[in-house]
This record gives C-alpha cells, sequence and structure tokens, in this order.
C-alpha cells in the first residue's frame, strides 16, 4: 500500500532519547548492555572466590567477605546477567521473526527495562553502604530472619531522620528488595512478550511457522509469568518477618523454614529452564543456518521444550531431598527429575541431526553452538546422576553441585548467549564481530572454563563442600583447586579477548549486509541495523523458514512499498518516573519509610500521566 | 493517521484486544501469587503455639454479608460495561459508581474485621495464623483497593469528558480485573471461613 511519506518526528539521538525510547530494538540494547556490565561485576566476583580459593589457609578474603562474594556473584549471574541479556535477545529479535513494528505494550517494555535497571543498582548500592548480603542466592530462612542476619543498631541514614523513621540496613534487606524489583520487571516483560507472540504476528505466521527462538521466548515468558509470583510471596514474607514481626520464620513460634524451601525451589527450579530455555533457542537458530539446512524435527523441537516447562514445575524438591520429605515424596520427585531427561534428550539428538549432512560453516557462532551442545550435556548428565536420591545425599552442598551448575549455566546458557551474540550482533549493530579474534575467543573460553569447572567433580567427590572460604592443607584438594583457579584467570582473559572483538569491529569500517549468513528467518530480511518501524511493508509468510523459502526456492519477494507510512508510538518520559517510584517504594525499606510513601505518590503521578498522555499517532 | 494504518495497526493475530489478553495473563500469574499464600495459611493455620485460633475468631455471618456485597459488585460492573457498550453514558457512570462502591462497602467491612481482631488479640505477629491470615486477605484487600481507584479513575475520565478512545475495551479489562478479584475472594472465603469447621 502506498501512502503519504512522513515517518515520524522523533529524535533518535542524546541522552533523552535513551530515557524516553519505547523502541524494542533500542531497550534490546540497553538490556543487554547494563547485562554486560552486570557481568563484569559478577565476574570479578568469581575472580575474587577463586583468588582465595587457590591454595589453602588462604586470607585473601574473610571468611565473611567470602560468603558475600558468593552471593553477590550468584544473584548477580542469575538474575542481573544471564536473565536480561535473554531479555535482550527477546527484545531485539522476537519482533522482527514475527513481522511485527514493536511489541504489545512498547511504553511497559520501558518500564520493564527502568524497574530491572534500578533493581540491580539498589542491589549493589549493598557495596556502597558496607553491608553485604551473605545469605545465598536462594536466601534460606531462617538465616535471612533478623535474628541472624540483624544489620547494625542504626539507619544508614545517621542523623538525618529519627531513628524511629528509619531501618537498620543489613545486607539482607538488599537482597530482599533488590530481587523484589528485578522479579517485577521480568514479570511486567513477560506479559508484554506473551501478547506480543500471540498477538502481533504478521499474516501468516502461524505457531508452527515461528522460529525456534520464538517459541522458547514464548515458553519462557510463560515460565516468568506463573514462576515469579512465588517468590514475590516468599521475599514479602521475609521482608514482613523482618520489618513487621509477622512470623512466618519464627520457629519458636509454629514457623517452619522448609515452607520457604519450598515456595523458593517452586520457583527456583522453573528459574533454570528461565536460564537456558532462551540459549537452546539461539543454538536452534544458529545451527541450522550454519548446516544450511531446516532444524530437524522442528515439531519435536517445539513439543520438547513445552514438555520440559512443564515438568519443570514438577521437581522442585528435588534440591530438598536431604530435608527428610518422606520416601514417597523423595521417590515422585527423583522420578519427575528423571523423566525431564527425555524431552532433552530429544534435543540434543535433534540438534546433532541437524548438523548431520549438512554443509557446515565453522563460524565462531557455530563453534560456540557446537559448544554448547557438548558441555551441556556434560551439565545434564551430572543432573541425572543427583537426580537419584542416594547420589545426591553424596553430591548435595559440595563441590560436584558447583561444577553440574555452572557446566549447565556457563556451558550451557553462556556458550548458547555467545553464539547468539556472534550470530546476530550484526544484526544489531551492523558490523560483523572478527572471526579470528572470535575463534581465539571461544578456545580460550572452552580451555578456561573446561579447566576451572572440571575438576570440581573430583573436588566434590573427594568431600570438599560448597560455600566454604577455605580448606586445610592435606586432604588431597590443593592439586585441583590451583588448577580450577587458573583456569577461572584464563575465563577471564577469554572475556578480555572478547571485549577486543567488540570494540575493534565496532570501530571497523566494514558494514555488515542484511542477510551476512544465509540466513533463515525474517529478521534478516530488513536492513542491518533494522529501521525504527522494521518492516516497511508487514510480511506475508507463507512457509516455515519462509525468507529462506523465498532466497532459495519460490524467488518471489513482496515489492518494496515506495513510501511508507508508520505510525509509531510516541517517546515517553512516564515509564522511568513510573519505574523510579516503585524503586522508592523498595527503598523505603531499606533506608526510611518516608521513602516508601514518595514512592507510592510518584508511582500514581506517573500511572496517571502514562494514561492520559498522547502516546500514539 | 489513516484508517488503513489505524485498522492495520489495531490487528492481532488472536482477534482479542492485546489489553485484555495482557489482563487475562496478568490474572494467570495472580493464580499463582494467591496460591502461594493460600496455601502457606493452610499451612499456617493450625500451626501456632498460642491462640487465637480460627474457629475462635472468625466470624462466617459477617464476612458472609460483605461476601455477598462485592459478588453483586460484578453484576454491576457487567451492567456498566453494557452501558458503554450500547453507547448508555448515563447507565455507564450509574453502575460504574455502584460498582466502587461495593468495593468501597467491602474495604469498609475488612477494616471493621482487623480492627476488630487486633482488640481481641490477634495482630499481625501474634502467631503464625494471625500472619497468614493478615497476609492473605490483606493482599486481596488490597487488589480491591486498587480496583476502586481503578473505577472511580474511569468514572471521573468519563465526566470529564476523556473516556472516548476504546472507553469499551478499557471497561472490559477493569471488568475482567474485577471479576478475578471477586472470584479468588470466592476460594478464599471458602478456604479461610468455611474451612473452618473442616
Ligand atoms: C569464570 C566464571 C565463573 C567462575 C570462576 C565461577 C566460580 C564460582 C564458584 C567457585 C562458586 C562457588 C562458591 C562457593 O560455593 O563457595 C560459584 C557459585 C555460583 N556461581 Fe559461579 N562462576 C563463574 C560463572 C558463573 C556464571 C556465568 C553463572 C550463572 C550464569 C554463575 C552462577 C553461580 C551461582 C548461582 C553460584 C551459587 C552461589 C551460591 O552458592 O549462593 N557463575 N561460582
Ligand atoms: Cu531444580
Amino acid at each position: 500500500m502506498t501512502e503519504a511519506v512522513l515517518p515520524h518526528p522523533r529524535e533518535n539521538y542524546g541522552l533523552s532519547s535513551w530515557l524516553t525510547t519505547v523502541d524494542h530494538k533500542r531497550i534490546g540494547i540497553l538490556y543487554g548492555v547494563t547485562a554486560v556490565v552486570f557481568a563484569c561485576v559478577g565476574g570479578i566476583e568469581a575472580m575474587l572466590i577463586r583468588t582465595q580459593l587457590i591454595v589453602p589457609n588462604n586470607t585473601f578474603l574473610s571468611p565473611d567477605l567470602f560468603n558475600a562474594m558468593f552471593t553477590m556473584h550468584g544473584t548477580t549471574m542469575i538474575f542481573m546477567f544471564v536473565m536480561p541479556l535473554n531479555a535482550a535477545f527477546f527484545n531485539y529479535i522476537v519482533p522482527l521473526q514475527i513481522g511485527a513494528r514493536d511489541v504489545a505494550f512498547p511504553r511497559l517494555n520501558a518500564l520493564s527495562y527502568w524497574v530491572f535497571l534500578f533493581g540491580g543498582l539498589l542491589f549493589h548500592l549493598s557495596f556502597v553502604t558496607g553491608h553485604l548480603p551473605e545469605v545465598g542466592w536462594f536466601g534460606y530462612a531462617n538465616i535471612t530472619t533478623k535474628q541472624f542476619t540483624p544489620g547494625p543498631e542504626v539507619g544508614l541514614l545517621g542523623s538525618v531522620i529519627p531513628k524511629g523513621l528509619q531501618y537498620p540496613v543489613s545486607g539482607t534487606e538488599f537482597w530482599i528488595v533488590g530481587l523484589q524489583l528485578l522479579g517485577l520487571a521480568s514479570l511486567i516483560a513477560s506479559i508484554n512478550f506473551i501478547v506480543t507472540i500471540l498477538n502481533l504476528r504478521a499474516p501468516g505466521m502461524t505457531p508452527m511457522r515461528m522460529p525456534l527462538f520464538t517459541w522458547v521466548t514464548l515458553i519462557t515468558n510463560f515460565l516468568l509469568l506463573l514462576a515469579l509470583p512465588v517468590i514475590t510471596v516468599a521475599l514479602f514474607q521475609i521482608l514482613l518477618d523482618r520489618h513487621f514481626g509477622t512470623r512466618f520464620y519464627d520457629i519458636g513460634a509454629g514457623g517452619t523454614v522448609m515452607l520457604w524451601q519450598h515456595l523458593f525451589w517452586v520457583f527456583g527450579h522453573p528459574e533454570v529452564y528461565i536460564l537456558i530455555l532462551p540459549p537452546m533457542g539461539m543454538v536452534s537458530e544458529v545451527l541450522p543456518t550454519f548446516s544450511r539446512k531446516p532444524l530437524f524435527g522442528y515439531p519435536a523441537m517445539v513439543y520438547a521444550s513445552a514438555a520440559i516447562a512443564f515438568l519443570g514445575f514438577s521437581v522442585w524438591a528435588h534440591h530438598m531431598f536431604t530435608t527428610g520429605m518422606g520416601a514417597m515424596a523423595t521417590a515422585i520427585f527423583s522420578a519427575a527429575t528423571m523423566l525431564i531427561a527425555i524431552p532433552t534428550g530429544v534435543k540434543i539428538f535433534n540438534w546433532i541431526s541437524t548438523m548431520w549432512g549438512g554443509s557446515l560453516r565453522m563460524t565462531t557462532a557455530m563453534w560456540f553452538a557446537v559448544g554448547f551442545l557438548a558441555e551441556f550435556t556434560i551439565g545434564g548428565l551430572s543432573g541425572i546422576m543427583h537426580a537419584s536420591p542416594p547420589i545426591d545425599g553424596q553430591h548435595q552442598d559440595t563441590y560436584f553441585v558447583v561444577a553440574h551448575f555452572h557446566y549447565v549455566l556457563f556451558g550451557g546458557s553462556v556458550f548458547g548467549l555467545f553464539a547468539g551474540l556472534y550470530y546476530w550482533f550484526p544484526k544489531f549493530s551492523g558490523r560483523l564481530l572478527s572471526e579470528p579474534i572470535g575463534k581465539v575467543h571461544f578456545w580460550l573460553t572452552a580451555i578456561g572454563f573446561n579447566l576451572t569447572f572440571f575438576p570440581m567433580h573430583f573436588l566434590g567427590v573427594d568431600g570438599m563442600p560448597r560455600r566454604i572460604y577455605t580448606y586445610a592443607p592435606g586432604f588431597n584438594l590443593e592439586t585441583w583447586n590451583f588448577w580450577s583457579s587458573i583456569g577461572a584467570y584464563i575465563t577471564l582473559l577469554s572475556a578480555l579477548v572478547f571485549f577486543y572483538n567488540v570494540f575493534v569491529s565496532l570501530r571497523g569500517r566494514q558494514k555488515a549486509p542484511a542477510d551476512p549468513w544465509d540466513a533463515r528467518t525474517l529478521e534478516w530480511a530488513i536492513a542491518s541495523p533494522p529501521p525504527a518501524y522494521n518492516f516497511a511493508s508487514l510480511p506475508d509468510v507463507q512457509a516455515r523458514d519462509d525468507f529462506w523459502y523465498r532466497k532459495h526456492e519460490a524467488k518471489t519477494f513482496k515489492p518494496e512499498p515506495e513510501h511508507v507510512h508508520v505510525v509509531l508510538p510516541n517517546p515517553s518520559y512516564w515509564p522511568l518516573i513510573v519505574g523510579a517510584g516503585i524503586t522508592l517504594m523498595g527503598a523505603g525499606f531499606l533506608f526510611a519509610y518516608v521513602l516508601t510513601f514518595i514512592g507510592v505518590a510518584v508511582t500514581l503521578v506517573g500511572a496517571y500521566g502514562w494514561s492520559f498522555a498522547k502516546f500514539e499517532g | 493517521m489513516t484508517a488503513a494504518s489505524h485498522a492495520e495497526h489495531h490487528h492481532t493475530s488472536l482477534g482479542v484486544d492485546s489489553r485484555k489478553l495482557g489482563m487475562w495473563a496478568l490474572i494467570a500469574s495472580e493464580c499463582l501469587l494467591f496460591g502461594s499464600l493460600i496455601a502457606t495459611y493452610l499451612i499456617y493455620r493450625s500451626q501456632s503455639v498460642a491462640g487465637p485460633s480460627p474457629a475462635q475468631i472468625l466470624d462466617i455471618p459477617v464476612t458472609s454479608v460483605s461476601t455477598f456485597v462485592l459478588l453483586m459488585s460484578s453484576f454491576s460492573i457487567v451492567l456498566a460495561l453494557h452501558g458503554i457498550q450500547s453507547g448508555d453514558i448515563a447507565a455507564f457512570r450509574r453502575y460504574i459508581l455502584l460498582t466502587a462502591l461495593g468495593g468501597t462497602v467491602f474495604l469498609g467491612f475488612q477494616t471493621y474485621e482487623f480492627t476488630h481482631f487486633v482488640q481481641s488479640g490477634l495482630g499481625f505477629s501474634t502467631n503464625v495464623f494471625g500472619s497468614s491470615f493478615f497476609m492473605l486477605t490483606g493482599t486481596h484487600g488490597t487488589h480491591v483497593a486498587v480496583g476502586v481507584i481503578w473505577l472511580l479513575s474511569l468514572y471521573f475520565s468519563s465526566v470529564r469528558g476523556k473516556l472516548t478512545e476504546d472507553a469499551a475495551i478499557k471497561v472490559d479489562t477493569m471488568a475482567l480485573y474485577w471479576h478475578f478479584v471477586d472470584v479468588i475472594w470466592i476460594v478464599i472465603f471458602t478456604v479461610v471461613y468455611l474451612f473452618v469447621f473442616v
């Protein structure tokens, strides 16, 4: 359709354009950059942990600081690195893959980012106060009660505000409030992505034609939608216990700490699929492209992803085998856990079959995808091992578990994310990452990663407990701890190589074409980076991998309209304001309660401004 | 904005307005929120070391009245929606106010109940029953309060002539929320009050 030429007037440079943006691509970039910054923080914490453990009886970190470091490291890596980096890909890629011009709720999308950013910053403000959380990423009750992590006598605001009005800050509060905000951000995003994928697909983009990455995004966001409210309740319970004297985790009053474990893991196990499913989707895009074959067993991949997510809600108590739940419950949860191996195995075999007989191009993205397959499988196998309760009794709280979950989180999620980054970087930036540097990056990562974490299996079965700040010599733990730390430094080096690659590639002159990889999905049909409105005319999808089909078989392309008239949503300050209001509400529990009331007021004003602002057209 | 692009903009794959679909998603999430609160309550209601216990303090007749009022407000919001859909603005305004009134009466009952409980020795921190009871019903009450503010906002923006574009779908989305808040109350009423005898 040809209409009057008038792209919507909007500024797209300068700080204020970033503060007010509602464009899913820019929000995706904000998410991605922020997540990578937090990854650096979490990575430095990992280096401190490994440095403390490099030799026995080390005094590099105090016991308290060590506890704080693994708590910050675990929480940051999960909630401020992998989850938001996944969200960056959802934001940037999914609307393009389904042929949409934006997400369903552009302003909610911006709000989600701001709440995530402020939540992460609030969490890290604990560094400034000097009271870091020391409760582990799972914050087991009743370590989180006032009895065990009381915090100092006076509040942070000292004499500025009367004593009764402010709250003594403990690191635990930062952990609670930070997570609450991060959870809210993901919840808002989940509603947005679910509606976007269900409702904004281009004509002809039926569910079984959607790219697999879009499928796992949909599934992951359902997991977020249904898992987050559970931890929200649990976090409120400990917050209320600490601030208003409720008795949820007061053993003397009949409270039970098992309740926390149940609520936490009802959220926590789906959470691990929230971390791994999106990278699985990225690998499912990379492997077909560089094998020049369609994804093997596409429907089976969709159903397997859905099955994993569904089963993911029924296995939480495998984290609690050693709590004495009773033989029946233990047996059921063990069996359910082992069941998950079936859909996971289906996926692994489908990925391998995708490559089988393909004409493989071993780009860096492809290397990381293949690396993902190898490392994730190792993590999956050790996972099946501790699905067996008697074996788990030996593994629980040892370094064997640390090895296991780094194989799935790093070897799985992070390798998958790197595959996705190398693959889509030209789409984000209009520049290709250097392949030679990329290969160096891959091999350093693979060597460093395996050297760090494989020995932890040995350390674990040799009896080294996790979350312990040091160990004595003479227990056969020195050698592998040493090599594990060396591996960590190599991994650090690999990260530096990656940043160097990004730096030189962004400064390079060579522009990426729209479709540098001869890829299959719709995002490659438009320029790199895409224009603000994405598609001049909405695609008309006729097949799975429609773009590939048109390029190589049908050879028909919809003619580009000469003039584009697209109504884009106006930039808006309201998401930022509402986000700040919500953050203030949380900050009240860290500093002085007045902030909470100010926050409520700001949020209400923001919500009204939001509702009545002229947003479209 | 031309008619064509307007139509394209509001085209949805499922044929449901995105705002309404978003509300359905939120409701799914809320089910798990209330589910966790109810689970906590069920675990804790008879776990307390000291009284008062549910049977000693919960007043079923009084709460039945407020439950009835809340249920009727679900009825009146259907009438409000019908009003806006059929262009009868006066009826819409009348019934939306009535709905807000129903919500407010419910909140009044809850305030009375809470103060009465505190006076009879059951506070937030008295025992685990108290903690889980107040958290569950308080969360529900907060949902009602948000709903009342939302209803009044719809009313006032209608009076000020600002509720024009997409008015029906806005009210429809609100009504969905309101029905959910009512339905979940039926569950809570059953579990907390009627199960006293179980
Ligand atoms: C070079 C990179 C990394 C190194 C050297 C490293 C090292 C470690 C070590 C030694 C621990 C155990 C601390 C202890 O129990 O005493 C740990 C815990 C943990 N790590 Fe990593 N890690 C790395 C990357 C990651 C990544 C990428 C993630 C997630 C995506 C992650 C998530 C976690 C979590 C959740 C814990 C558990 C924290 C807790 O017990 O509360 N790590 N890490
Ligand atoms: Cu699990």
